[in-house]
């Protein structure tokens, strides 16, 4: 807050996306090219350096960045004192400030009567400079203490906790069932959202900080949880909250019908190489999404850009409010309309309907059926008398998740998996085997990234404790 | 820990001392006698001729009378707070006498009378005067009888007499070998105290029933706990015409307590006191470091049986006596002794010579002064002389007659003189002393004294041998730090306070700013490890004496300090080694190694460090061996010793300075070892102003803050500094800041010189445990126990290992913070994200279910307690009832007021919406300081009024007009803020728009001052004073006045009730929703629960409670605040930050910056938009609060509120969740409930007027009604004060604002006028009195006019005799004042739009006037126009030096020469004739009669900058408004 009218007098500016014409017809991250460092240091000038700043509080931030600081910090020029401070809470910032929906943003006092501050452009803008002008390198730890620590799941949780732990010292290994590291980071988030590039150097990063990777080994099938309890003084469990929820209706089993993350996966596994050119893809195909989330938003992206011929987003909610009405109370999260990027670049959005069946031919799926509903209390109310058909070649279903991967709980005697799905533990996040800890989506349930850092912050300070008792 | 076993020095003493303090009550619960303070009214009447007479003796008992009202009765009216009478001592009366009782006594000069309270039992009383008898006889003099004193104790009131001692005379002749008469004296000062000592041990508490009121050659002391009337009834010895004297000294007491108390009654010995020496702490710890020397020099073999030679538990006034006594016994006159305990300001007086500055400075090194508010009548018997205190806060008129004849007092009036034998009115000026000797039979100046006094030695060249300067200090390299990271780390620094605090006072030399209070918990309650500064809370004046402005009355500030072997008090001035003159505490590196290689000086550095490896433990034995060392190093020379921090690393941990300075210093005082050597510390731990003046006040001399110099070195070079600045720029700027907080922290408890403020200890701690108090900080009053030495040694090392542990890390900043502002993980704040969000969805949906979500988050019902009252649980001792049969919602929220918060502090949306949702429910709202829009005092509607029902009178009086105060239903006299009590305020021009302007009185733009103290408050009978003014002015409201929790408040509040107020409201120190400084807001002040408790508990114990409510704010939040605060003896509850929160407030704490995001608290029009608050949101909280409160009643089984009021016996200490150390709070004295029965409290029964008052009114009425004119003529004298307020308030309630057309009224006085006289007067009524005024005259002149001229018969031997007192025109805002004479002090004082015409006025003439005109036709004192920054005055410069005696600070001083605007110069003379059609002042003529000639002679003063455009609108404006206010377009006449 070097200048305190400065949100009096700069008005909000968010950097636009790329233009829908240029950007939807590539890979590119949907952003400029060039980070705007300038326009963001002008931006964190708005910052009104709070007595209480809601954005760290729990209204906001999850890691609780120190934004009014690094806000201040930024805006007088100081960027390599801001990415001190931004590192302190958070070890990447740049998936969060690429990813990040922003709750801080939500919370932001200026978002009560005016229009928050652009925190997560700023927060990319630090890291981004960070990586630029060489600051961000990687801090070896002094003094090395023996214990072992095993971390299963190499998603933002895994690495947060992973690099935790080995800066203060330990022996860290990482496990993933995958063939490289970064879990959804990698796999789940299409190039036009972040490159694999942004994950990749946080992983050389990590390694040269003494981070081990072990990848391709499944642990409750490669390797069994008490074989890791045995080698290791401590294991976390980050393996997230993959298991999909399913659509149960007629038709479900018609080719054609697929989950969001299957389709999600294999186009990025075949944008780094990984695999062959996608098995399932939207180019020329009538595409209905199901579900309104981010997840299916990345879906209507990545179809887009396959070149679907149409593509239909149905949400089971109603038509939100516009901003301003609503009940919504500010800090409290709003109800307005939220209008993502993959929405500017062409689909037609259905709110409040509910899909009843699938048919077609030859075992292919060619119409969906579906039904306008009302939500009340958590029940479905269809509305009767409003049945509507679509015509569909392809039906991608991103309505959530359920819970840890199916069979891990069960794969290790004595793992507790609660009805929700994630996998029990106490306040420190200890699981019903002492020594294994759980963290991330595998605790809290499929959430946001942010969140699953602060868990796995939150988890290596639980297992440092627990290793020095 | 404060239960019957603690063992409180006072009952030590009380027991264990020889000299006695006298009381009935003792330390109980939170009630603590140390705290009892008294102010009064002294006169005196000298022969100057030295001719004895019985007249004398009478007329001083007239005197007496005639001050009846400055002194004050308890509970029971027939017994005074004390009076007496001080006389020669009457030889041949006493020769009669003693012939009877068979005792001859030998001539005059050849023995003393001792006139002595003994016990009434006779077997005690004999064997004392057999003791008295042995110690004189022990002692070489000749005891020669005595006799029992004859006595009516008929007279005596009831309290009164319960105590009432055995009256004695006791008879001492001269004796063997005591032909010298100091020797004589010394002796008679050995058998007093010798005797007191024996007694003490043979009689056991008994002997506390002795008291020696005096014991001289040349004097004698009738006094007792009596009224001014009683004193000549109860001593018959005082009616008989063979008891004469040339001269008599009386005295009025209005102590703060209503304890029958014989011994403090007045005069003392030598001395008789009105105000009070705030600096006592520090005096008589000095006093302790001296007095070995000083004992054996004089006392030789007896020196060991008589220490301390300052008697401990006597009142301030008793030990300046003692202090006295001890000077005159070195062989000092009792004048000379005077000026050196109670020196002028002479350190910044460019007008004083070099001889008597250094005369002065001679005596600075010497002693500090014993410093406070004080007009002092003094007597050996010989000489009689008055003194008034450096800043003149006392009045002191006097008269001398043409037959030699000099009555002083503190008023003007109090004996009748026939006019035509009046030769001078005068007054005593600040500083001044005034002595008539009897012997040369004649009156000495001032002057005369002063410059006889410098000129007895060569003090020029003393000072030039034995005091030396450190050059100025250059910036070096020294003052970098290596790894500053890990060192800031380690001292607790965060980035918050480098950035907020540091970085601010580096750029712009001031202490750092913030707003909306303190949300933090007690450091004792915080998880965090907070520096030890952090338990120590500021005090700070109220009531019983004035906080000091220290930026506009800078000329009686010094921070100059001398340091090395102070000299020896009974040696003369030769012997004394050298000193080092400091002009400020802080010590830059270079500094200290400057002042390390002095050779004169011999130094000793010793380090404070100790090693991490040895722990706790090894803090302790680190400190007691740095205790040893230092005192070893004294014993063997060292001048000065510099305790050091320096070199703390990973295994070297800082002891907290604080600990090491008081432990040094103290140890040091008790050894007798402090006077020859000097303390510095040299410190990382020092960064605030709170932190230096902890150090300075436990003892240190000077810090040398090396972290805080390396930290702002390095903020310039990271660039954090918001302005680019050199480093050396920042570095003093840093320390100027720090220098300007310390000033202001000292000046806030009305101390001037730091001198007297180091080493006073005026702190209260809280969360300190009794040991480490007693061991380390002893005297400190430290109420609830708490940390112990090894928690604090476990809070260093925390803070010391986050410094410096092994992380991996590199460049790790330091800590965010989080202590100012909320930070996730800094600390814990109550008005958390959490808090604020449910508290404003509850209000806003009207939804009691989300408000229990708020309800359970501010009552810590979760995790940590932040507050005392978190740790306190209502308990059950009845079934529970219904919740219907609890006495309503509706009932319960009329208790309820918002907090006072001007319309300026917040916006006018905020303001109007708080006014409207107190009065739909019945509550209160408060106007604040910044008056009211008169629109609003109509109601539109019965539900959208927005009157404030509380009309605040603060010290600014803005917009405080007679027709303000007629539509109060509450008028509210603001001593002291939470957020900065002891303090005045500032409301920035930027705020200050054309609507607050108007309201204030004021021009738009220019920022407006409102003072520190109230200017007609200096002293509790002030209050009296100023509460008698209010109820004149509207006898129907009731009178509250605002106090701040601190130690000592229940003795304040005693007072308070005693001078007449209806209700006392004890602010907490935590709240405040405006702008304060930083350092302010968080270290002074204590708590509500302390305070509250503390002043239910001695209203009780001293039978008062039935006459006051009590009401209490300071973040209360909940139902279960507002039953807990009941409890402890609220009646009704304030709320202010939590009504804002509701309105939408979300803690920015950017109240000062006008920037407030949500429309509360900020005048620009775009942001003010943005507010959103409703007044049903407010109605919608405090039913929430209300219904909360209720249903905690239900479960203790109580119907009625009023049934909780007082119950500690409901309560009981939780133990909940919470650090370490807090589980040694003990807050027992909290719910002590002291054995007195008590009613409920009685709501005054309205206020009846004196007769005088309801006459005049009476006689008034056809002008009142039909507007007939009405002339009226009258005597009048000092006791009718306040005159004319009872009829402008009847006026305004009438006629409104306007008042009455010119000449409906007209009022002619003769005689001597009281206090406040023409306060508030309304338009259309003129007064004019022939003779004099005493202080306050015009006091918020509201269209009046009043016209002083000296009386015609009168043969005055001088040119413009005094005819007012001080402080006149205090906040007038409309009217004019004329006065053929000269004025006190601070004429014209915070005038916003009277005119006045005067013919001489002392100091600070004009300050903080932001309106009107001024002409002043004669000599003015010193600071003129400070603070002033609207309207303008015209001084008459016949010396040419107008430019010295001016503050031109704010204003710019212009000529009137010939070329000057012609309108100034008619403005003038128009002016001056309309003097001289009121007044005929024969000076004036004269001026008009040369007009051209004089013309040249004037000054224009008139304020700087913005004003300077608006000039003459503001003249003309004035003009009209003089007699009108300013709404009105009026031409005419004035």
């Amino acid at each position: 807050m070097s200048e305190p009218t400065g949100f009096l007098k700069i008005p909000r500016e968010k950097t636009p996306y790329r233009p829908v014409q240029e950007r939807a017809h590539d890979w590119q991250y949907i952003g400029p090219k060039k980070v705007p460092y300038e326009k963001s240091a002008r931006q964190a000038g708005r910052c009104m350096d709070c007595g209480v700043p809601f954005c760290q509080s729990d209204f906001g931030c999850p890691v609780h960045n120190a934004i009014p600081e690094w806000s201040d910090m930024v805006s007088r020029g100081h960027w390599h004192e801001a990415l001190h401070s931004l590192h302190a809470t958070n070890n990447f910032p740049e998936f969060t400030g690429f990813l990040c929906p922003a709750p801080c943003e939500n919370a932001c006092v200026l978002n009560r009567e005016q229009s928050p501050v652009t925190i997560r452009e700023i927060e990319l803008a630090i890291i981004e400079q960070g990586f630029v002008s060489g600051w961000v390198s990687p801090r070896v730890p002094t003094v090395l203490r023996q214990e072992r620590v095993a971390v299963v799941g190499s998603g933002p949780a895994g690495l947060a906790a992973a690099q935790q732990l080995r800066r203060r010292g330990f022996q860290v290994s990482v496990f993933d069932k995958a063939k490289h590291p970064g879990g959804l980071l990698r796999y789940g988030i299409p190039d036009f959202k972040m490159a694999k590039s942004v994950v990749e150097r946080r992983i050389e990063q990590m390694e040269a900080e003494g981070v081990e990777f072990v990848m391709g080994v499944k642990v409750g099938k490669d390797r069994s949880l008490e074989e890791l309890r045995r080698d290791y003084d401590a294991v976390l469990l980050a393996v997230g909250a993959e298991a999909p929820r399913d659509l149960v209706t007629p038709g479900r089993e018609l080719g054609g019908v697929h989950l969001a993350m299957d389709y999600l996966c294999q186009q990025n596994r075949a944008h780094s190489g990984e695999s062959s050119p996608p098995t399932i893809s939207a180019k020329g195909k009538r595409v209905v999404v199901i579900g309104g989330g981010d997840t299916g938003s990345d879906c209507i992206g990545t179809a887009r850009r396959q070149g679907a011929k149409s593509i239909h987003e149905l949400s089971l909610l109603a038509v939100p409010d516009v901003k301003g009405g609503g009940d919504a109370l500010w800090p409290l999260p709003s109800n307005d309309l939220k209008v993502s990027h993959a929405h500017e670049e062409g689909c037609e959005r259905i709110f409040g309907v509910i899909t009843t069946s699938f048919s077609g031919q030859n075992a292919k799926v060619q119409q969906l059926h579906a039904i306008q509903c009302e939500l009340r209390d958590g029940q479905v109310f269809h509305k009767p008398g409003t049945e509507f058909t679509l015509d569909v070649d392809l039906v991608l279903l991103a309505i959530g998740f359920v819970g840890v991967p199916e069979g891990f709980a069960s794969s290790t005697p004595g793992l507790v998996q609660r009805p929700n799905g994630t996998l029990a533990g106490d306040s420190n996040g200890m699981t019903t085997l002492p020594g294994v800890f759980v963290a991330g989506d595998a605790r809290r349930g499929a959430s946001l990234i942010v969140w699953a850092i602060a868990e796995g912050r939150q988890a290596a300070v639980a297992i440092e404790r627990y290793l020095q008792k | 820990m404060l239960g019957s076993s603690n063992i409180w020095v006072l009952i030590q003493l009380v027991t264990l001392d020889d000299r006695v303090m006298i009381t009935t009550q003792q330390q109980q619960g939170l009630y603590n006698p140390r705290f009892e303070r008294d102010g009064c009214g002294i006169g005196a009447i000298v022969n100057v001729k030295g001719e004895r007479s019985h007249t004398v003796v009478r007329q001083a008992l007239t005197i007496l009378q005639n001050l009846r009202h400055r002194g004050a009765q308890g509970y029971d009216p027939q017994t005074g707070d004390g009076a007496g009478i001080i006389t020669q001592k009457p030889h041949a009366f006493l020769v009669d006498v003693a012939l009877r009782l068979g005792v001859s006594l030998p001539s005059a000069e050849d023995y003393a009378v001792g006139m002595v309270f003994l016990p009434t039992d006779a077997g005690q009383r004999n064997e004392i005067l057999t003791i008295f008898r042995n110690q004189s006889e022990r002692v070489g003099l000749e005891w020669l009888g005595h006799r029992s004193v004859p006595v009516d104790t008929d007279v005596l009131g009831e309290a009164a007499a319960i105590v009432q001692p055995a009256v004695y005379q006791v008879f001492i002749g001269r004796g063997r070998a005591q032909n010298d008469d100091l020797a004589f004296n010394r002796s008679l000062y050995l058998a007093r105290r010798l005797t007191e000592n024996f007694a003490n041990v043979q009689l056991g508490p008994a002997a506390s029933a002795m008291h020696v009121a005096s014991l001289s050659v040349h004097t004698i002391v009738y006094k007792g706990m009596l009224l001014p009337e009683q004193v000549s009834t109860y001593f018959l010895d005082l009616t008989d015409p063979r008891f004469t004297s040339a001269m008599a000294a009386v005295h009025s007491r209005f102590s703060t307590n209503t304890f029958p108390t014989w011994s403090l009654a007045h005069p003392f010995r030598w001395l008789c006191h009105n105000g009070e020496i705030n600096t006592i702490r520090g005096n008589i710890n000095w006093f302790r470091a001296r007095e070995v020397t000083l004992a054996n020099e004089l006392f030789g073999e007896f020196a060991a049986e008589l220490r301390p030679l300052i008697a401990p538990g006597q009142s301030d006034s008793a030990c300046l006596d003692d202090a006295v006594e001890l000077l005159m016994l070195t062989g000092r006159s009792i004048d000379e002794a005077l000026r050196i305990l109670v020196p002028e300001a002479w350190q910044k007086n460019t007008f004083l010579d070099k001889a008597r500055r250094s005369y002065c400075e001679y005596n600075a090194t010497l002693m500090e002064p014993w410093d406070g508010p004080a007009a002092l009548c003094f007597t050996d018997g010989r000489v009689l002389g008055v003194a008034l205190d450096r800043s003149g806060l006392r009045p002191c008129r006097y008269t001398i007659t043409h037959d030699d004849t000099i009555i002083l007092a503190s008023e003007a009036g109090v004996l009748p003189v026939p006019t035509e034998q009046i030769k001078i009115w005068g007054r005593l000026k600040p500083g001044e002393m005034l002595l008539v000797d009897t012997m040369q039979q004649r009156v000495i100046s001032d002057f005369e004294l002063k410059a006889k006094a410098a000129g007895q030695f060569d003090y020029s060249g003393w000072v030039d041998r034995h005091i030396t300067q450190l050059e100025s200090g250059a910036e070096s390299e020294s003052d970098v730090v290596a790894d500053l990271n890990r060192q800031q780390t380690a001292f607790g620094y965060s980035r918050e306070e480098l950035i907020t605090s540091l970085a601010a006072m580096a750029v712009s030399g001031e202490e750092a700013v913030s707003s909306m209070g303190d949300d933090t918990p007690l450091a004792v309650l915080s998880h965090k490890a907070r520096p030890l500064f952090d338990y120590f809370k500021q005090q700070f004046a109220q009531v019983t004496n004035p906080p000091i402005d220290p930026l506009r009355e800078d000329m009686v500030m010094s921070l100059t300090i001398y340091l090395g072997a102070k000299g020896n008090l009974a040696a003369p001035p030769s012997s004394s080694a050298l000193l080092v003159r400091l002009e400020s505490p802080i010590l830059t590196s270079v500094e200290l190694s400057q002042l390390k290689r002095l050779p004169a000086l011999k130094t000793r550095t010793l380090s404070t460090l100790f090693p991490v490896a040895t722990g706790v433990a090894g803090m302790q034995m680190a400190l007691s061996e740095l205790i040893d060392t230092a005192a070893k190093e004294a014993r063997s020379g060292a001048a000065l010793i510099v305790l050091s921090d320096l070199g703390v690393d990973a295994s070297h941990v800082a002891m907290p300075s604080l600990l090491v300075v008081s432990a040094v210093h103290n140890h040091l005082i008790n050894l007798g070892l402090r006077s020859r050597t000097d303390l510095v510390i040299e410190t990382g731990e020092a960064r605030s102003p709170h932190h230096f003046a902890c150090l300075l006040g436990y003892g240190a001399v000077a810090v040398a803050p090396y972290l805080a110099l390396a930290s702002v070195k390095n903020l310039v070079e990271r660039g954090e500094l918001s302005r680019r600045v050199s480093s050396q720029e920042a570095t003093n700027s840093y320390i100027k800041a720090i220098s300007k907080g310390v000033t202001k922290i000292l000046s806030k408890m009305g101390i001037t010189t730091l001198q007297s403020y180091c080493g006073a200890q005026i702190f209260e701690a809280i969360g300190l445990s009794d040991e480490l108090i007693e061991e380390y900080f002893p005297d400190t009053s430290a109420r609830i126990g708490g940390l112990t030495l090894s928690e604090l040694a476990t809070e260093t090392l925390t803070r010391h290992i986050a410094g410096f542990k092994k992380s991996t890390s590199v460049g790790d900043l330091p800590p965010p913070g989080g202590y100012v502002h909320y930070r996730n993980a800094g600390e814990s704040h109550s008005w958390s994200p959490e808090a604020i969000a449910t508290l404003q969805h509850a209000t806003i949906t009207n939804s009691f279910k989300a408000y229990s979500a708020f309800q359970a988050i501010a009552n810590a019902d979760v995790g940590s307690p932040l507050a005392l009252r978190h740790l306190l649980a209502p308990v059950s001792t009845k079934a529970p009832i219904e919740l219907a049969e609890v006495e309503s919602a509706a009932d319960l929220v009329k208790r309820f007021t918002t907090g006072a918060m001007s319309l300026g502090a917040i916006s006018q949306e905020s303001h109007e919406a708080l006014a409207v949702a107190m009065n739909r429910i019945g509550g209160k709202s408060n106007t604040g300081e910044g008056g009211e829009d008169p629109a609003r005092f109509a109601a539109v509607s019965k539900d959208n009024s927005q009157n404030s029902a509380i009309k605040q009178v603060a010290s600014g009086r803005f917009g405080v007009t007679i027709h303000y105060l007629i539509n109060a239903d509450e008028i509210q006299i603001k001593i002291a803020q939470g957020a900065k009590p002891g303090e005045g305020g500032q409301l920035p021009g930027h705020k200050v728009d054309a609507q607050i302007a108007k309201l204030r009185h004021s021009t738009p733009g220019v920022s407006l001052i409102s003072p520190p103290p109230h200017h007609d408050v200096y002293s509790i009978e002030d209050l009296a004073q100023l509460i008698f003014d209010l109820k004149n002015a509207n006898p129907r409201a009731r009178i509250s006045v605002k106090l701040v929790s601190e130690a000592g408040i229940g003795a304040v509040a005693v007072g308070v009730a005693k001078a007449g107020a209806n209700k006392i409201l004890i602010s907490g120190d935590n709240g405040g929703t405006g702008a304060s400084p930083l350092s302010s807001i968080k270290h002074a002040g204590a708590p509500w629960e302390l305070g509250l408790a503390e002043v239910h508990q001695t209203l009780i114990i001293n039978r008062l409670r039935d006459r006051v409510v009590l009401e209490t704010d300071g973040q209360l939040r909940t139902g279960r605040d507002v039953v807990i605060a009941a409890m402890l003896g609220a009646n009704e509850f304030g709320f202010s930050t939590a009504p804002l929160i509701v309105q939408g407030c979300i803690m920015m704490r950017k109240c000062h910056l006008n920037t407030c995001p949500v429309g509360i608290a900020t005048q620009d029009p775009e942001l003010r938009k943005r507010f959103r608050g409703k007044p049903e949101h407010v109605i919608n909280y405090f039913f929430f609060v209300a219904e909360e409160a209720r249903s905690i009643m239900a479960n203790l089984g109580i119907k009625s509120f009023s049934e909780l009021v007082g119950r500690t016996d409901l309560l009981h200490q939780r133990r909940i969740e919470g650090p370490a150390k807090s589980q040694h709070i003990d807050l027992s004295a909290l719910l002590h409930r002291p054995e007195v029965e008590h009613t409920a409290v009685v709501v005054a029964a309205g206020f009846r007027p004196d007769d005088y008052d309801e006459s005049l009114l009476s006689q008034c009425r056809p002008a009142l009604e039909d507007k007939t004119p009405v002339v009226l003529s009258r005597r009048i004298n000092n006791a009718q004060r306040s005159t004319g307020a009872l009829l402008s308030g009847e006026i305004a309630r009438r006629h409104g604002s306007d008042g009455l057309a010119d000449g409906s009224i007209t009022l002619r006085f003769e005689g001597t006028a009281g206090q406040s006289f023409g306060a508030f007067l309304a338009g259309g009524v003129s007064a004019y009195l022939v003779g004099a005024a005493n202080d306050y005259v015009g006091k918020g002149l509201s269209g009046g006019r009043l016209v002083v001229a000296p009386p015609p018969q009168a043969l005055f031997d001088q040119e413009a005799p005094v005819l007012i007192g001080n402080t006149t025109l205090y906040g007038a805002t409309s009217g004019s004042l004329f006065v053929a004479g000269t004025a006190g002090e601070r004429f014209a004082v915070r005038n916003s739009g009277a005119l006045a015409v005067v013919e001489g006025v002392g100091d600070h003439g004009c300050e903080y006037m932001t309106g009107g005109v001024v002409v002043v036709l004669g000599v003015v004192g010193r600071n003129f126009g400070a603070g002033m920054s609207g309207g303008l005055a015209f001084v008459l410069d016949a010396d040419g030096l107008f430019h010295l005696r001016c503050n031109t600070g704010m204003v710019d001083i212009q000529r009137m020469t010939s070329d000057a605007d012609q309108s100034d110069a008619v403005l003038l003379r128009q002016i001056i004739n309309r003097h001289i059609g009121h007044t005929h002042s024969a000076k004036a003529s004269a001026i008009m009669a040369n007009w051209d000639w004089h013309l040249p002679k004037f000054v224009k003063i008139s304020p700087k900058k913005e004003c300077i455009s608006d000039q003459k609108r503001t003249a003309t404006a004035t003009i009209s408004s003089a007699r009108r206010p300013a709404s009105h377009e009026v031409h005419g006449h004035v």
